[in-house]
């Protein structure tokens, strides 16, 4: 067994917890989990079943931890691992799975099955079996703060350019404010919109807030490539800005897994809890409108609907935020049909956006976003995720949809009365 | 000779091992490491468990049109077979006196026969499904194969035992049934006692974030 190999064995078998004991112990091989995955259903190749992506720590634990597998290893006639069952499980994992969960959501006995796949990732990382473009986005990250490689400059040139457009005032480093605003590389470089959207929110409510130049990233290269050393090296960086900066809640941008990430999983990755709040930004606008410190005027009146980012909603629990946002300025707001919690994927969720080599899949699987627009007729799509824009952007292209897709905070700061 | 080894020494090795087998495989879930979920929750997780394995048992709208096969089938034979365990007469009166002391109304045989044939069918329906499904092909192990060879044979012995006429029937039933009792702790027919586990697991850090399984 080679040394990469040893790696990714050895971390595949501490990742056996309760949880993933009680999982493999009431799998049934049922099979049903395929039907609720996008890959599967839009290529029709059994290999995208979500149960069957797992195979490499259910191997890991059937030998270690179940009668027939210790006696069969103690025989000789165990299972074994080899290179070659990473080499190819690292297409299914990495390209093949956009760690959406809706399978964990249909799952007869309860698996969560997304669960068990972050944990085959951390053996494959382990073992050194990363697409290159998420390597190489984590490496940008640890050295720049970015996994586009932008710095503190890119930060300020941004909203330089954006203060002279709107005529706003965006805080940079304002200690003691109340919010730390994080964002995402791509709302520095392709919507930036957003930065000056939540500025225009911002002062018209009231809002004490502030960005930070010295570390803005939200997301988390180490997360969607299952390393969770990387993962808590980029959670302490933005831990270390908002102790600086003294701020008491810190708002997770239109980011899927950057809310994931910061809100549920920093905190156990940290092992302790972070010492400020955590709201996703469509969670902070929802409560100002709440509060009444968020008044809108007029409407944006073209037909258009809703795509629910899977960390935000599924994984995250943003679900009716959005909608009361948009109820207040869209009156022809309509529903996909699978919506919410049970929203289908854009297909560049868990990593697979910065995984060239997945882009043709990425493409094929997102028919299923086509079909569910198509049955809409409308003209404009929102959602609150800048990849998940990314990708419906992308996939309309390819698709020759002629679709706009924004981003509800920027509607918002539209219809600002 | 036989009939002292199946009702004697075969049973009591059949019921330790069960038991004890069952016993061993929920340690082993319990004593692993699983730390509480240090994130502040925004609904409660006990009410997520709780809720995930009531709703576990119905499956969502949005793919009930997409795994009819599994659900018409797994009703068919998890009910039955559920129905039959309680309700044949021969079941209830063993019941009586080895373990209760005390016995209930049993089916009619007439209820016997169609419900031991919906349930067989619902078996037979669900390994089919493993034989040729692409999907369940791929995933199928040994061992889910050999399961739904022992329950089979535990069916079928017990539908040819029913009428109690030969002693030989009701012995091969009753060791169709030891060798079930000693398979089951180690193998996928565990899923009949760790799904519970597995739900709430599952509905726990769902409900936690507020999102309903």
């Amino acid at each position: 067994m080679s040394t990469a190999l040893e790696r990714g064995v050895d971390m595949l078998k501490s990742q056996v917890d309760a949880r993933v004991e009680s999982y493999f112990s009431s799998c049934t091989r049922c099979g049903v989990c395929a039907e609720a995955c996008l890959f599967y259903t839009e290529t029709g190749d059994p290999r995208y079943t979500p149960i069957y992506k797992t195979e490499p720590l259910r191997k890991v634990w059937q030998n270690e931890h179940t009668l027939w597998g210790r006696l069969s290893t103690s025989l000789g006639l165990g299972e074994s691992m080899t290179e070659k069952d990473l080499s190819d499980w690292e297409e299914l994992v990495y390209d093949g799975c956009s760690m959406c969960s809706r399978c964990s959501m249909v799952c007869p006995v309860g698996i969560d099955i997304a669960y068990l796949i972050r944990k085959v990732k951390e053996g494959m990382a382990a073992a050194g079996f990363v697409p290159e473009g998420l390597q190489a986005s984590s490496e940008r990250a640890l050295e720049f703060g970015s996994p586009m490689g932008l710095t503190a400059q890119s930060l300020r040139a941004a909203t330089t350019a954006l203060e002279k457009e709107h005529g706003i005032d965006i805080p940079i480093d304002v200690a003691g404010a109340e919010y730390l605003c994080m964002l995402s590389s791509s709302e520095v470089v392709l919507y930036s919109e957003f930065i000056a959207a939540i500025s225009k929110i911002f002062s018209a409510a009231g809002v004490s807030w502030t960005l930070s130049s010295k570390y803005f990233e939200a997301t988390n290269a180490g997360v969607q490539m299952g390393n969770s050393r990387i993962a808590a090296q980029l959670i302490e960086r933005i831990v270390e800005v908002a102790t600086e900066l003294k701020v008491k809640t810190l708002i997770s941008p239109e980011c899927g897994h950057a809310y994931t990430t910061i809100r549920w999983d920093a905190p156990n990755i940290l092992g302790r809890a972070l010492p400020f709040n955590v709201v996703h930004i469509m969670e902070l606008l929802d409560q100002l409108r709440a509060e009444g410190r968020l008044k809108t005027t007029g409407s944006f009146d073209e037909r258009l609907t809703y795509h629910d980012p899977c960390n935000i909603s599924r994984r995250g629990g943003v679900l009716t935020q959005p909608r009361h946002l948009l109820n207040q300025v869209a009156p022809n707001f309509v529903e996909m049909h699978e919506t919410m919690e049970m929203n289908w994927c854009c297909g560049g969720g868990g990593g697979v956006s910065s995984n060239e080599r997945a882009e043709p899949l990425r493409l094929k699987v997102f028919n299923i976003k086509k079909r569910q627009l198509d049955e809409l007729n409308v003209t404009t799509l929102v959602t609150a995720c800048s990849n998940c824009r990314t990708m419906l952007e992308e996939g309309m292209e390819e698709n020759d949809m002629d679709i706009s897709v924004v981003g509800i905070t920027e509607i918002i700061a539209d219809h600002l009365a | 000779m036989l009939e002292q080894l199946v009702d004697g020494i075969f049973w009591d090795i059949a019921l330790v091992v069960f038991f004890a087998g069952i016993a061993w495989r929920i340690v082993d879930v319990i004593r692993r490491p699983g730390r509480n979920d240090l994130a502040e929750s925004r609904n409660s997780g006990i009410s997520g468990a709780i809720m995930a394995n009531i709703r576990g048992f119905f499956p969502r709208r949005e793919i009930s049109p997409r795994i009819r096969i599994h659900v018409i089938a797994g009703y068919m034979f998890h009910l039955g077979l559920f129905i039959l365990l309680i309700l044949a007469a021969p079941h209830v009166k063993f019941i009586e006196e080895h373990i209760t002391g005390f016995g209930w109304t049993a089916m009619p045989y007439g209820v016997f026969v169609i419900t031991a044939m919906i349930s067989f069918a619902g078996l037979i329906l669900l390994w089919i499904h493993r034989l040729l499904n692409p999907v369940s092909q791929l995933i199928s192990r040994r061992g889910d194969h050999v399961a739904t060879t022992l329950v089979f044979f535990v069916m079928l012995t017990g539908c040819m035992a029913l009428a109690e006429s030969s002693t030989g029937l009701r012995l091969f039933h009753r060791f169709t049934v030891e060798l079930l009792m000693i398979y089951f702790p180690f193998s996928a027919l565990m899923h009949a006692i760790m799904f519970v586990p597995s739900r709430a697991y599952t509905g726990s850090l769902f409900g936690r974030r507020g999102v309903k399984l």
